[in-house]
This record gives structure tokens, sequence and C-alpha cells, in this order.
């Protein structure tokens, strides 16, 4: 947490003045945010805000939404994310996501953990078997689950289910790993596992994570961005966020007048 | 008062009341439809009356009533013996019977014209044989049925050259058609194969006349009630019996037999007797040819319509014609079925290969092939609407957790979103398959017939005969019902016949049923 964001090395994830269309209605104005390399970085606002709606620009999900429009750059190393030269397959490889609802596929566990590998075209029956241990155990899962990887992943509970689909996502060795709200639908006991989890997981990759919830932002990142109204209010180190903001806005958002 | 009608309570007996209704109509059909389709091949015993006026009648009870003037009750008997009364049934007045008995001797035959006989065993007779005990009879069927196989082998040889001769004969109309002329000495070749089979055939066909001339000895006179003597010759008679001696384990076993020979034989007498075998062959595959090509039809249409068409105008006045298919009437894909398949399609696949056989058709005619194609188009809506409708109720999250995976949308289809929606396509299936299963109306001027002279899956190459004509359970329903010469002797046939197609459409979507719950299973929770 001694780094300032965009210093030091190269951002994994540098959006350049982002603006979002649904239709005819803006949803995020000039958004200019990049993402350190191996940090968490937390972004939160008041509903409607756009922070969802920027996290699904990073792996390009809003294409799945009719009449939605990007303008601007975000940039994955030095590629335009939205140009011609990044396949949105190989983007959404290296730029992983966890949703807010837990999503297993009707699977077993182990053919849930080897999803993204299978289509890939990964056969190779060693290499999956070594994917799938090493993601369960990346996921604090393994020790729960490794005597039923044949059973059917939607008889596990809530928060484990929650802690596969965020193992399916490192068996494709992401660069970055996107959560939306990971922990909204879970109990307190899960969603002090899965903040445990990011904590250990922000080790290897870099994790951008949108969060309701005030203390869950200020436990598990390094950095903190505040949006409202589809605008950037506020980015930097989260210790500073919480303790000095600088806008009035984001101290009456996180001491909770509003929002 | 006004608590009673906040809670809904009259609109919750509305519902148990209608649901009832519903039930009971449907059930009433089934019941009357077992009723009288399972009784069919009981033996009853024959019942002997002398009546007043001295004359007496031999045959099952059918039914009682109340006489017209409303005293007493009069007796529908079945006398049988069509060729000695014309009719096969009679009603009398119970006032007009003077004794009632059950005689030992009475002998119900089935024979394979005229219905059945009831009557009494005067004498066999077979070439230097003469007797007059059942057990004569006994051992003159058995004779009879060995001999009878040996005229079948005959049967099959004949077949057999008639097949080799009628492919030499198309070969001569192909070469025919290509130029005489030239193939004038090819043709000459075949004419000569052609010949030398006919001499076969003729010898053989010598062969069985002789052998069947020879088993005309083989006779049994009976005489009827009234003493009117029938001889008949063995091969006649399908089966005999003497229901007032049987006891109920023997009758059992009968009715056994009768059931075992209605799946397995072909009919007689115009339909209303024997087996139901081609048109259950023909019904299930029917069933099966169509949902062949409208399961993978519909099913892909719907998956465009759902997932790769660009919702807007378009595509809702699409579904909404799709769904408004359902409702024409099916006599109308009859026709369509008629004029593009039969007369479009079929007569150019005619005149691009199988020119040589014009003007008599092979495609250009009412075949299995067509009618499956006509019930697929009248099918596919329901198959379309059901996949639209499990592919819509898959939660965006999972989509989007494949997508997110780095899969293509055709991978999220395949793998994740079609094995989940696969239930509610089922079910879509299972619909259809009973709505086709019930239809008449557009097969009978696709292709079904009254008697098909083959099935159209068979033993001779190319095994599959999709431009044959078939048989088929619900046309048989009709045929026997309304256009059987007999209908009253037609009526136990058209029971058993409706139960038989009841039973079929329960079978098979009890099959798919099964499937689909062991997809539920799979795709929603427990165990793999």
């Amino acid at each position: 947490m001694n780094e300032q964001p965009n210093a030091g090395a190269a951002p994994v994830i540098d959006a350049q003045k982002v603006n979002f269309y649904y239709g005819n209605s803006q949803a995020l104005h000039h958004i200019s945010l990049s993402f350190p390399r191996r940090q968490v970085t937390a972004l939160i606002g008041p509903s409607g805000c756009g922070k969802s709606t920027f996290l699904r620009c990073l792996n390009r999900m809003n294409d799945l939404v009719d009449g939605a429009r990007v303008e601007g750059k975000i940039l994955l190393g030095d590629i335009d994310i939205n140009s011609s030269a990044m396949d949105v397959i190989e983007l959404r490889r290296r730029v992983g996501m966890v949703f807010q609802k837990s999503n297993p596929f009707p699977k077993s566990i182990y053919e849930n953990v080897i999803y993204g590998l299978r289509i890939a075209g990964v056969r190779d029956k060693a290499t999956l078997d070594e994917a799938v241990e090493h993601s369960l155990k990346g996921a604090a899962l393994w020790d729960e689950v490794k005597d039923r990887l044949q059973e059917s992943a939607l008889g596990m509970s809530g928060g484990q289910q929650q802690r596969l689909c965020i193992a399916r996502a490192i068996a494709v060795n992401p660069e970055v790993i996107l959560m939306d709200e990971p922990c909204s639908a879970l109990d307190p006991k899960s969603t002090a596992r899965v903040e445990e989890l990011i904590g250990e997981l922000r080790q290897d990759y870099t994790i951008i994570i949108v969060t309701h919830n005030m203390q869950q932002a200020a436990r598990v990142s390094d950095h903190t961005a505040f949006l409202y109204e589809g605008l950037l209010v506020e980015y930097g180190l989260t210790k500073k966020i919480f303790m000095k903001p600088k806008n009035k806005k984001t101290e009456d958002y996180i001491t909770g007048r509003f929002g | 008062m006004k608590k009673y009608w906040r809670e809904g309570e009259p609109m919750v007996w509305a519902t148990g009341a209608a649901l009832t209704l519903t039930l009971m109509i449907a059930a009433t059909l089934i019941i009357v439809v077992m009723v009288n389709g399972l009784g069919v091949f009981w033996p009853k015993n024959l019942t002997l009356v002398t009546l007043k006026s001295g004359s007496r009648v031999l045959g099952e009870v059918v039914q009682r009533e109340a006489t017209a003037s409303g005293e007493g009750e009069r007796l529908q008997f079945k006398i049988g013996n069509r060729d000695l009364y014309g009719l096969d049934f009679r009603w009398v007045d119970e006032a007009d019977f003077e004794k009632t008995e059950l005689p030992e001797a009475a002998m119900v035959l089935e024979r394979q014209e005229y219905g059945n006989f009831y009557g009494m065993l005067q004498s066999v007779s077979a070439p230097g044989f003469e007797a007059s005990s059942s057990q004569a009879l006994e051992q003159l069927m058995e004779q009879v049925a060995i001999k009878k196989q040996g005229l079948e082998e005959f049967t099959e040889k004949i077949n057999d050259l008639n097949r080799r001769t009628s492919k030499l004969e198309h070969q001569k109309q192909i070469l025919f058609h290509d130029d005489p002329q030239k193939n004038q000495d090819a043709i000459a070749a075949l004419d000569r194969q052609v010949e030398a089979l006919r001499g076969e055939f003729e010898h053989l066909v010598n062969r069985q006349t002789e052998a069947a001339v020879e088993l005309h000895h083989y006779t049994a006179t009976f005489s009827d009630v009234n003493g009117t003597q029938k001889t008949m010759q063995a091969t006649e008679i399908v089966r005999y019996y003497q229901p007032n001696t049987m006891n109920v384990f023997e009758k059992g076993l009968l009715y056994l037999a009768r059931v075992v020979e209605l799946f397995i034989d072909d009919p007689r007498e115009s339909n209303t007797e024997g087996g139901l075998f081609p048109a259950i062959f023909g019904t299930v595959m029917l069933i099966f040819l169509m949902s062949l090509f409208s399961f993978p039809l519909g099913v892909i249409a719907a998956v465009y319509l759902r997932e790769y068409a660009k919702d807007g105008t378009a595509v809702r006045l699409v579904r909404i014609a799709v769904n408004n298919l359902a409702g024409i009437p099916s006599i109308v894909y009859g026709i369509f079925g008629l004029g593009f398949f039969v007369y479009g399609i079929g007569s150019g696949i005619d005149q691009i290969f199988f020119p040589e056989r014009l003007p008599t058709p092979t495609f250009g005619t009412g075949g299995i092939l067509w009618a499956s194609l006509t019930l697929a188009l009248l099918t596919v809506p329901v198959v379309i609407v059901a996949t639209e409708e499990a592919l819509g109720a898959i939660p965006t999250g999972i989509r989007e957790g494949s997508l997110a995976l780095g899969s293509t949308k055709f991978q999220a289809l395949v793998r994740i979103l079609l094995p989940m929606a696969s239930p509610g396509i089922m079910t879509g299936l299972i619909l259809a398959m009973a709505r086709a299963a019930g239809e008449v109306a557009p097969l009978m001027i696709t292709g079904v017939v009254k008697l098909a002279p083959a099935l159209p899956l068979d033993g001779t190459f190319p095994f599959l005969h999709l431009d044959r004509k078939f048989m088929h359970l619900g046309f048989h329903i009709y045929d026997i019902a309304f256009q059987s010469p007999n209908v009253e002797a037609a009526k136990p046939m058209v029971y058993v016949t409706t139960l038989l197609l009841v039973l079929i459409v329960l079978l098979m979507s009890s099959v798919a049923i099964h499937l689909r719950n062991k997809m539920k299973k799979r795709y929603t929770y427990g165990t793999f």
C-alpha cells in the first residue's frame, strides 16, 4: 500500500476518458482509471453510479447489451481492448470475472473448474487434473471438495459455489480478476472466507472489486475509486480515501450520509 | 360475507370444479374404451335358446335392453355364420324364450372369411381319413398346419422370383428410357433372363397350386343350430374352441393368445378381425420419423430466434406467426403436404431419379416419408415454442459466466445452454409426439392406406422404403368404424384399436418423460 496509483510499474489496465452509453443515455462520463499490477482496487459508490457498468467495460461484457456503446480507450497492456487488435475471447481469458450471484454450471465440480480450459481446447488429462487442484487450492476449496470432484456443483453451499466460481476464473490463469459484488449474496462467515481469499489472490492477480460494503472495501483493497452519477469523483489509496477524503461527496458517502 | 368473497372461496371452488369436470370427461372416455376394448378377446359362452316358435338361436349374448313396449327385456345375440344367415347379429325378446342352455358341444370357429361360425362338429375328412370326434379335428388341424408351412415356403420362393423379375424389368426400363436402339442387345438379353425366370415362376406356381389343391381335401363339416350343414376347408379355420367346456384358466390362455395375435398378425376380413401389426408398426414408425424431422428443425429454429436474431418487430412477428401455426386445421397441412411434398418434391425426385418408371410414380405419390414430413411441419411450432421458453428460462448469469471464461456464444450454447434447456425441449417433443399420434386427417391424403401390401421397413434392400404407403391406427379406427361393410361386427375392433393407440401414445410419452426426468435431475440438482 505504499504505492501511488498511476505511479511506478506500468498499470495492467489503463482506462482513458471512457464514456459509455445505453442507447441515448450516458452512463459513464470521462472515466480515467488505471489499475496497478497485483493490487486490489475497489470501486465504490451509490447504486446506479456506474461502477458495475465500468467493471463490465473492462472485459466487454457490455457487448451483450443491445444499444451499448463505449468511447475512449481501455488499454490492456498496450492494446485497446475495443480495437480490432484485441480478440474478445482472448480478452475475457486474460480478464476473468466473478459475478454477484454465484453461477456454477450444472456440471460436476471438476468440469466447472476446467470449463475455461476445455473451451480453449485443452485435452490433456494431467494438465486438467493439475489445473483443478491448483485452482481449487487457490480458491481455498480443495480440502472441502477434493473427495467429491465428480459430484454436481449445484449441491454445494452458496459460499462454496462462489469460491468455485473464483476457482473457475483463476483456472485459465488470467491477469486480472473482476469481481462484481462477490459477497452480496453470502452470509457473514462465507463473506469472511472470500475476503480472506482476495487477500491471498492479490499476490498473483490484479483484482478489481465492486462493492457496496464500505468496511469490505476498507478491509480488502489497496486502492479505492469513488464513482458518483457516472463520474469518477475520487481515486487514491484506500487508507487516504477512508481517513482523509479530499472530496465532500466522498466523505458523505463513506460516512453513510447518503447512498 | 365480504370476507368470504375477499378470500376468493367461490373462485377456489370453481377451479376445483373445473378440474374435476375435465378429469371426469377424460376418465369416462378412457373407461369406456378400456371396458369395451379389454373384454373383446375374452371367450364368451355360447348360449342356445329354444324359442316358443320352435326355432333355435345359438350365439354370444352381446347386450340386453328393455323392449320398446317397456315390458321385459330383449337380448342381442351374435349369431355369426354370415355365409348362412347374411347377418351376424339378432335381437330376441326374452318373452319368447322357451328354454336356455349352454351346450358343451357348441363350438366357435374363427375363420379367414365370413367371420365366426357357431355350431357343432359333424365330421372331419382328409384323404384316407374320416372321423367325427373333436380329437380328429385337432389331428386334422395339426396336419394342415404342417402342410401350410410347406405352402408358405413356395410363397416365399415365388416372392423372391417376383422381386428378381421386377428388378430385371426395372433395368430394362432404364435401358429403354436411355435409348431403345442402342441398348437393343442388352434389352434382348434381359428379356431372355426374364423369360427364364418366368418359366421357373410358372413351375413354382403350378406346384404351389397342386399343394393347395391337395389341402382342399382336408375339410371339416359343421352344422348350425338348426341343422344346416356347412363343409369348410381346414385352411379357412384360424382357431376353434368350445367355450362352454373351458375353465377360467383355459379362457385366460386363449385371451392371451388373441392379444399376441393382435400384436403380431396381419388383419383379415377387411380389417375387422385379425391382428394390427402393420398399423402398429406404421404408427410408431411415423411418429419416430416425424420426431426425427421436427425435433432438430424446431430446436435449431428456436435457437436462432432466441439466441441470434436481434430482438425487434421482425422477430416478434415471427414468434406470433409460429404460435399461430398451431391453430391451422390439420387438413390444411395435409393439403399442403400433398401439393408441396407429394406433387412438388416427389414428382421432382421421380423425374430426376426414376424417369424410367414414369408415368408410374415412385415418390410422386403418398408415402410414409411425405406423411411424416407433413406431420413434422404440423408439430414444429410446438417444439419451437417449448425450446424458446426453455432457453429463455436459463438465468443470464449462466450465459455471462460462460462468456466471461472466454467461450464463444456457440460454445456456451452447446456446452451449457442446450443441455440445461433439454428437459424443456423434451416436454415440447412429448407434446409434439402426442399431437402427431392423434392426427389422421393429413395422413389420409399423404400416404395412409386401408391395407398396405408391405411394411415401410423390411428385409429387402434398401430395407427402409420411405416411398411406401403405410397403415396407421388412427386411420384404422376411422376405416373400420365408418367404412367397413359390417359396422356392427367391427365395433369391438374399434375399441381395441383405440385402446392400442392410447397405449402407444402413453408408452412413447412415458419413455420421453422418463428421459426428461433424468435430464432434469442432472441439470438442476443431485449428482451425476
